[in-house]
């Protein structure tokens, strides 16, 4: 009997996963609302794909509860949680056509041969593979194989989607693509999604709401530009943006007891500024010029927009830190405090 | 790539040269073989490297005093019932080490791995005795039962499904297929050359034993061909190509299977691995 979700919601509460005495999942608590977009976002190691297994069911939890709609699914098989998952490598079956890929899901539902055919050439439809429904897998490009994966999660019309990094073995261009895709392909859908990445492009442009996690931790949850705004703690602050936000010591900018945290793009060059630096480095993106300086021994990245204003390798250069664009971080707990 | 200042053709030439050298090694005993079957027996000395005197009548005596007949049907069945064990054995153990974890694994896989190490000769004694104990002497039972799980054939199949990525497992986890599912579906398709290939060597060894049923066969109606082929020999000692023109009766099965499966045979051996 397969379980179906009426709302398809997930709830996670207190999730802790230990393997061989190490926290990779710890005390994680997450509502990820039904039709949401929820972007996993962290570093390697972060425990971000263990947490998306969890909910796909493919690892127990240590402690905790997942529960998808209102249903606790700790104990539920991951074919009757309503789930579905797209894997990094794909995961295609090599042996079977594109159109018996599709359909597996269905066949070992017992759906009967015509209309699981309709359903896999519907599918293949929506993902332009109408085409490669006779081919194998092998025979098939990257972005296909991606896609054929695609298929063969939605399918089934699962209540939940889960997508462990599935655009991180194609191209830059095709990467960009795909994005697009998914996030038209979540609009057409009534499913909820939750997509784990380590890139912050994929998680500011498709997300509805992003989770950054760090060391098996939840470090912040909310919507991208929430998180790029008013980041909670020094590593969100570090980890998403390109290049990163400068955090400088106590002291340098503002004299009270916090590390200060300021873009590059909000870093301004000021030939008055009682703060000097020396130019290290600069690099002309075209449209975009980075310059690099120190203050103290710290280094910082300042953003300008064009090149004429650049300055050049050892010029002593004054920045200033406009103060409606500082973020203040408490250095013993590294999380934010409101100014 | 050889930098030789040779000639092509020369390169070619030398190639063949050894290559044909290589073939009339192997293909002299069965020339031998085939000239000596379809002599008469007191021509066989004659010059024994060319066909005179054709005849069947040297093969219709052997299959006659050897009733390589009953011997043939015997081998067949016993080849037939220990190939399939072999396979459906060497899947199912393989799976467990492969796919499941449970104490003792690698323990229990070394012990699999060890009893390798054990020349049958070894064991034939104690099996032989077991084999009378159970009442199973001058049976198909006794013939196929000691051969119906091989260690090499756990290994094999093992080293085939380690290579299957786990995301595949799980893909199918996912799917909803189980652990008779995956493997029926999914494990077995893509082991296919592999298990024909240990397929083939099952009923290739079994066919050629010789020690296990003149071990344990007393009666001449339980002759494998390769007893069979010993009996014809002790008793028709004076008619030495009588035991050749066997040979060939008994060789052209194997002959068949070769020249259809060759291909499988292998591919099971060389490829192993499955492409993505």
């Amino acid at each position: 009997m397969s379980y179906c979700a009426a709302v398809a919601a997930v709830r996670l509460s207190s999730l802790t996963k230990v393997f061989d005495g190490v926290a990779a999942v710890d005390d994680v608590s997450l509502d990820i609302a039904d039709h949401d977009f929820m972007i996993l976002l962290g570093p390697s190691g972060c425990g971000k794909s263990t947490l998306l297994r969890m909910i796909a069911g493919l690892e127990d939890p240590t402690s905790g509860d997942v529960a998808i709609g209102d249903v606790r699914v700790n104990d539920i098989e991951p074919k009757q949680r309503d789930v579905a998952m797209v894997f990094q490598s794909y995961a295609l079956y090599p042996h079977k056509t594109v159109q018996a890929n599709i359909e597996f899901p269905l066949k070992v539902r017992g759906v009967s041969k015509t209309e699981r055919a309709e359903q896999a050439r519907q599918a293949a439809a929506t993902l332009g593979l109408t085409e490669y429904l006779d081919r194998k897998p092998g025979q098939l490009s990257g972005g296909q194989r991606q896609r054929v994966a695609l298929a063969r999660a939605i399918v089934r019309r699962p209540a939940v989607f889960c997508m462990d990094e599935p655009l991180s073995n194609l191209d830059a261009k095709l990467r960009g693509e795909t994005r697009a895709e998914l996030v038209a392909l979540h609009a057409r859908l009534a499913s909820t999604f939750v997509y784990v990445t380590h890139d912050q492009v994929e998680a500011m442009t498709m997300g509805t709401h992003v989770a950054v996690m760090s060391r098996g931790r939840l470090e912040q949850v909310g919507t991208p530009q929430e998180v790029y705004a008013r980041p909670a703690s020094v590593f969100v602050a570090q980890f998403i943006g390109t290049p990163p936000m400068n955090v400088l010591p106590v002291g340098v900018v503002i004299d009270r007891p916090v590390l200060v945290g300021i873009r590059p793009e909000h870093l301004e060059l000021d030939p008055t500024s009682q703060v000097r630096t020396t130019v290290t480095l600069v690099e002309h993106l075209g449209h975009e010029t980075l310059v690099h300086a120190r203050v103290g021994e710290t280094p910082v990245v300042v953003r300008l927009d064009a090149i004429e204003d650049a300055p050049s390798v050892g010029d002593d250069v004054g920045l200033s830190f406009p103060e409606r664009h500082l973020h203040l971080f408490d250095p013993a707990t590294s999380r934010r405090v409101d100014a | 790539m050889a930098t030789s200042t040779m000639p092509r053709g020369w390169r070619l030439a030398g190639r063949y040269t050894l290559l044909i050298a290589l073939a009339i090694v192997v293909l002299f005993p069965i020339w031998v073989m085939l000239v000596g079957a379809f002599k008469p027996g007191n021509k066989v000395l004659q010059n024994p490297l060319l066909p005179t005197h054709v005849t069947l009548d040297t093969l219709r005596e052997a299959w006659r005093d050897g009733n390589l007949g009953r011997a043939l049907v015997n081998s067949t069945i016993v080849a037939l019932i220990v190939t399939v064990a072999q396979v459906v054995t060497a899947v199912l153990s393989a799976y467990a080490f492969a796919f499941l974890r449970f104490p003792g694994r690698t323990f229990v896989f070394g012990v699999f791995l060890a009893t390798l190490l054990v020349p049958f000769e070894a064991t034939v004694v104690v099996n032989r005795s077991t084999v009378q104990d159970l009442g199973w002497l001058n049976s198909y039972q006794g013939l196929a039962v000691p051969f119906l799980a091989t260690a090499f054939g756990t290994f094999l199949v093992r080293q085939v499904f380690l290579t299957l990525p786990k995301d595949l497992r799980e893909a199918a986890r996912m799917d909803g297929l189980g652990h008779l599912g995956f493997l029926r579906e999914v494990a077995v398709p893509l082991a296919r050359p592999t298990l024909g290939a240990l397929a083939l060597f099952g009923f290739l060894s079994t066919w050629n034993q010789y020690l296990w049923p003149t071990t344990i066969s007393t009666d001449d109606d339980w002759n494998t061909v390769q007893s069979g082929l010993r009996a014809l020999a002790q008793a028709q000692i004076d008619k030495p190509n009588l035991v050749i023109a066997g040979t060939v009766i008994v060789a052209l099965p194997i002959f068949v299977i070769l020249l259809v499966f060759q291909r499988q045979l292998v591919r099971g051996l060389t490829a192993g691995a499955v492409k993505g």
